[in-house]
């Protein structure tokens, strides 16, 4: 089972990755009441009656692993957001895309913690693929709110690529400056939360 | 550690690349492929890609080829990790934490001596037990 929010955004993020996605686009918003994180693709999406069996662990469409019969990445966020009382909306149109939004209440016990973001923008970054991937950040537990995006093109580009472990140091520099600056990153990362 | 921009970036990029050392053509062949599957990201994968590339920082590695792919299949000892250095064994490595991450950069990858109680695949017991060095 994951254990922060960020475990589930980079499960999802990869969903749409390994769905042969071109284009990902993610929000991760903060502010003093929850966290909500979205994330948008324009894979080749899903029927309505295989939406239906999504949230069902026993039930994988075959094509990561073709003799196996689990697919726990969304069941495991279902059934954390049951348990904390947050929300959680898949939409997908055949052709199209997919979309997910999940939602937790900083307020109720059962959240799990935010986890590092930092640290979840970089893997889901770094992960291979000709996709692009836009990653928007926004903490309004600030004043004034903090706000960056990410273009993986554009960080690709800026580091020379991003598979050498040299690119990767830079990367990785920059998107820890980027939340150190804005105040999002602390010590305190994976225990954010109160319980 | 102040923001960084894009153009800071780039210019970090020059700089890094007129100080290459040696060490870094050396290893130029080298990959490291770090399963993030959902069983991976339950168990601290993310973690590990980020010791991994500290490591590698810290001992000036800029050349190793460090990536991700889904579940390997070994779920019961993630995170897995496959190491590919030539003229060793390719292996997957298994319950590859901070610790064991720092050990496959330093032990493994620079001095070529494989990592024996945490090898979950490929290399037959007969090559660990002739080529492997805890």
């Amino acid at each position: 089972m994951h254990r922060s929010i960020c475990d589930f955004a980079l499960d999802i993020i990869q969903n749409s990755i390994e769905a042969s996605s071109g284009l990902i686009v993610v929000d991760f918003i903060e502010s003093d009441e929850d966290v909500v994180v979205y994330v948008a693709d324009n894979g080749p999406g899903m029927s309505a009656e295989t939406l239906e069996k999504v949230k069902d662990p026993f039930f994988t469409d075959g094509k990561k692993h073709a003799h196996r019969s689990a697919g726990l990445g969304l069941p495991f966020l279902a059934q954390a957001i049951e348990l904390s009382g947050g929300s959680f909306e898949i939409d997908s149109r055949e052709g199209m895309g997919t979309s997910v939004q999940f939602r937790f209440s900083k307020e109720d016990i059962d959240s799990p913690p935010i986890g590092a973001v930092d640290m979840t923008f970089f893997a889901a970054l770094t992960f291979p693929g000709d996709h692009e991937m836009v990653i928007n950040r926004t903490d309004s537990t600030k004043v004034p709110t903090s706000s960056y995006s990410l273009s993986r093109s554009e960080l690709s580009e800026a580091c020379g690529g991003l598979e050498t472990s040299g690119a990767l140091v830079l990367l990785r520099r920059f998107v820890r400056s980027l939340e150190e600056k804005t105040g999002m990153r602390s010590e305190e990362a994976t225990d954010s939360f109160k319980n | 550690m102040a923001k960084m921009t894009l153009e800071e970036l780039r210019k970090l990029r020059d700089e890094e690349k007129k100080g290459l050392s040696r060490r870094n053509v050396e290893n130029k062949d080298t990959q490291i492929i770090i399963g993030m599957g959902t069983c991976g990201i339950a168990a601290g994968a993310k973690e590990t890609l980020d010791v991994f590339v500290q490591t590698l920082e810290e001992c000036e590695l800029s050349n190793v080829r460090v990536t991700q792919t889904g579940c390997m299949g070994l779920c019961y000892v993630e995170p897995t990790v496959e190491v590919i250095v030539p003229g060793m064994p390719d292996v997957i490595y298994g319950k590859v934490d901070a610790e064991v991450a720092r050990k496959i950069v330093r032990k493994h990858i620079i001095n070529k001596a494989l990592i024996n109680d945490h090898i979950y695949d490929k290399p037959s017991a007969d090559i660990v037990g002739e080529g492997g060095a805890q």
